[in-house]
């Protein structure tokens, strides 16, 4: 396996925050660990007990302090352990996407994905994706000096 | 219901800011974690965190030791906030809470962060990687230990009476445990009899035990258990409420017979003129439209199949049903119950071998599937007990088991986990048939044979030495059809690594289980979660096997994943211990996460009250504001995002908190 030298090298790390709900995603992302799937070292994550309990204030918060990226995991449609509270997250996300931009990032940098307690494999190749994308749109603006 | 007041919460005293002295203590896991993170670095960053007074490091901070290293510190008043670095709180959270606990502290000031599950073992092969995301996941939880409140936990009565849906095998045992207890049980079973799978087998492996002569006088102590209710024919609707309190509506289905009236005399069925496929047998018989599904079946009601009714009436005349019990004009109705845990045991469908087009299935008259030969050595079967091929009523001279049919298969529509009942099966039905037909010859085509269990290795190896039933290790490529309808078999014995093609009269397919069709439904229907089989998930592989995601709710049989009727048995005993456990103690401690109405910020604008999917948000008109119930409430925190005022707080997932975390482990970014 090639040994990332993600310290002390120029290249661009994002930095991604993850607010999981505790039902799906965070349990997703324990069997990712069990499982022993392997993904860049990128996610910060933060439970919640549900993607509903997610505000606005977090994802722009977070920006504003220079996170990259930030991803949140919900359940899918359907399964949420609070019957609805990640519908509400879905609903909101257009507003969200909306705050993110008058506040000058690109929408992009905020990602909703439905995660299942099973779906270690899908977080995984999700992480690998956000984090390549992220590198694409480059280092969070707020954070030149 | 609730034993501590809420407001009592805001009594508790919190030591204020500057007072906070933080205990982190950072496990190895073994070299879980040790051998991936530098862990005297990680001890010197710790001690940089604000309001981190100490700061240890230890092998297993979960074992016995670890824990009294804490209780110490808790105990001599050195730290009165814990963050353990470990694995995920998932896991040790309680754990850790309880060791607070007894020390005379707050169990709510303890926060766990995950560098196991979310950091080492996802970064094994990059360590300053998973340093980086070690160290940062430390320091947000020691920004949120700061921000904790004490919390009280909230103690709900649990009502002394059991939900267990599917009525098989696992169903059925724990229902008896229960009620034998004295804990009352709804049984509610979708098809028209109890028993499950089982009553459709033969006999058993590798005991060879008649099926049904085991299987029915359970049914029959489960119908005279008074505390057993059994609700045959009915589908669980509805589940609202939480561990304890849960609220059921169940839908029965009509039988358009009044059960009352009926007594089951018999004789609707001989006049029966409808005839069609028999659902128990596998459609190889046939039955009439109105019926019993077998002579055993329990409760022994006959219903009416209105998919295949003709409507003559004939059944309804006075000369046939004396006591007029036919009722063509009835309806479903539903009820409504009241219970206080749950079980599921809804078991497995069948792996439908169709769609395998090599093997011919549905298309070859002479190939058939596992369930269909079990019900054709049935003495109760269709053939009464005397297999023979389908394509001339004449018994197989010799006959081909196939191996992994769906299971072990990594195509898609397959499953690649291993059904475990098949090898044994194939090896017991060959058994029977020798013991038929000594003359016959049997092959088996595998894998590898799995014969794990009790007395299953040794059945085995009977069934080559004593009945000479022959294995052949290799997948069968494919099966063509004679014209004579006899089968002709290609594949490769890969022992001899040489091709084989063998002329057979009947083929088994040894189809494996799968996960109910419906699976996800019920899944969502409870908020439980299923693995990626399809199969419902339990709340650890290990150690919490029985115990779904969600209290109060528990799993037995192969609805949890596949396993024989011994395994089955004990979940269906453990399944029922853990639900005996709640009900024996009467009440359950609740984690306090519910929402909290600030009424001098609450505007009243009622935005919150259409957001709550359990109603638990109420508007108090004296006084124009919203108030939470926090029995009701059950902690997802939607309605303190959504609040326009900012007056809605989630106990131990407030702003304040969450916020922190936020800024703290950005702010160590710049």
């Amino acid at each position: 396996m090639a040994k990332k030298e993600s310290g002390n090298s120029d290249e661009f790390d994002p930095f991604i925050l993850a607010i999981f709900c505790n039902w799906c995603t965070y349990t997703g992302a324990d069997q990712a660990g069990t499982s022993r799937m392997q993904r860049p070292a990128n996610l910060r994550i933060m439970r919640v007990m549900c993607s509903g309990r997610v505000e606005a204030r977090f994802i722009i918060e977070a920006l504003k302090r220079g996170a990259d990226g930030v991803l949140i995991g919900a359940c899918h449609i359907g399964d949420c352990h609070y019957v609805s509270g990640n519908h509400k997250t879905v609903r909101r996300m257009p507003v969200i996407k909306t705050l993110v931009e008058q506040y000058g990032f690109n929408p992009k940098r905020v990602r909703l994905e439905h995660i299942s307690a099973s779906e270690g494999a899908e977080l995984t190749e999700i992480s690998k994706e956000f984090v390549k994308e992220l590198k694409e749109i480059g280092p969070n603006p707020r954070n030149k000096k | 219901m609730i034993e501590s007041n809420p407001k009592t919460i805001s009594k508790l005293k919190s030591p204020k800011d500057e007072n906070v002295r933080i205990g982190l203590y950072i496990c190895n896991c073994g070299i879980n974690i040790g051998g991936v993170l530098e862990m005297d670095d990680m001890i010197e960053f710790g001690k940089t965190l604000p309001n981190v007074v100490l700061c240890k490091k230890y092998k297993f901070y979960c074992s016995d030791n670890g824990q009294a290293e804490i209780a110490k510190d808790v105990k001599d008043g050195l730290v009165n906030r814990v963050v353990v670095a470990a694995c995920s709180p998932r896991m040790h959270e309680p754990t850790f809470r309880r060791v607070l606990q007894e020390n005379g502290l707050n169990p709510f000031y303890f926060a766990q962060a995950n560098i196991r599950e979310h950091a080492t073992w996802v970064n094994m092969y990059d360590h300053k990687g998973a340093q980086r995301i070690a160290k940062d996941h430390i320091r947000m939880q020691v920004a949120k230990v700061r921000k904790l409140k004490a919390l009280e936990t909230i103690k709900v009565k649990v009502k002394p009476s059991t939900l267990i849906i599917g009525a098989g095998i696992a169903g059925m045992n724990s229902a008896l445990d229960l009620a034998d207890q004295g804990f009352e049980v709804y049984l509610v079973e979708r098809e028209l009899t109890i028993g499950g799978h089982m009553a459709q087998l033969d006999k058993t492996f590798p005991t060879m035990d008649c099926s049904s002569c085991i299987l029915t006088p359970k049914m029959v102590d489960v119908s005279r258990n008074p505390n057993i209710h059994i609700m045959a024919y009915s589908e669980v609707e509805k589940v609202d409420g939480y561990v304890g309190n849960f609220e059921v509506k169940i839908k029965h289905k009509a039988h358009y017979i009044d059960q009352l009236k009926c007594t089951a005399c018999g004789a609707c069925v001989e006049s029966c003129p409808a005839i069609c496929a028999n659902d128990f047998d596998l459609n190889m018989g046939t039955r009439k439209a109105i019926y019993i599904p077998f002579p055993q079946a329990v409760p022994g009601q006959y219903t009416i199949d209105m998919d295949h009714c003709i409507k003559c009436g004939i059944c309804a005349l006075p000369s046939v049903c004396e006591p007029g019990a036919i009722k063509y004009d009835e309806k479903d109705h539903f009820s409504t119950i009241k219970i206080g845990t749950i079980i599921v045991s809804t078991g497995y469908d069948q792996i439908d071998p169709t769609n395998l087009k090599n093997y011919g299935y549905g298309v070859y008259e002479n190939v058939i599937n596992g369930l269909e030969m079990e019900r054709n050595l049935s003495s109760t079967g269709p053939n009464l007990g005397k297999p023979v091929c389908p394509s001339n009523g004449k018994p197989p001279h010799s006959v081909a088991w196939l191996q992994c049919v769906g299971s072990r298969d990594n195509r898609e529509g397959y499953h690649p986990y291993c059904s475990r009942v098949c090898c044994m099966y194939a090896i017991k039905q060959a058994r029977q048939y020798k013991e038929k037909h000594p003359e016959a010859e049997c092959y088996i085509f595998y894998m590898d044979i799995r014969a794990f269990g009790k007395g299953y290795e040794e059945f085995y190896e009977s069934s080559s030495h004593d009945f000479g039933i022959k294995y052949m290790r290799g997948r069968l490529a494919e099966i063509y059809e004679n014209p004579d309808k006899t089968l002709l078999i290609r594949g490769e014995d890969t022992f001899l690594s040489r091709p084989i093609a063998l002329k057979v009269d009947l083929v088994v397919l040894s189809t494996g289980v799968e996960a109910r069709a419906d699976a996800s439904h019920v899944a969502s229907m409870l908020g439980i979660q299923q693995t990626s089989d399809g199969f419902f998930m339990e709340a650890h592989p290990k150690l919490r096997p029985i115990d779904s995601l969600t209290a109060g709710i528990f799993m037995a049989g192969v609805a949890q994943s596949p396993k024989d009727i011994p395994d089955a048995v004990s979940q269906a005993k453990g399944a029922a211990s853990g639900a005996a456990i709640l009900m024996a103690k009467g009440e359950v401690e609740v984690e306090p996460y519910f929402a909290v109405v600030h009424p001098n910020l609450c505007s009243g604008c009622r935005s919150c009250i259409n957001l709550c999917p359990y109603s638990a948000i109420t508007f108090e008109e004296s006084h124009k504001v919203a108030y939470i119930n926090p029995i009701m409430c059950h902690g997802c925190g939607t309605c303190v995002a959504s609040c326009p005022s900012n007056a809605i707080e989630q106990n131990h997932f407030s702003g304040d908190q969450l916020m922190t975390i936020i800024t703290d482990v950005l702010g160590g970014l710049n």
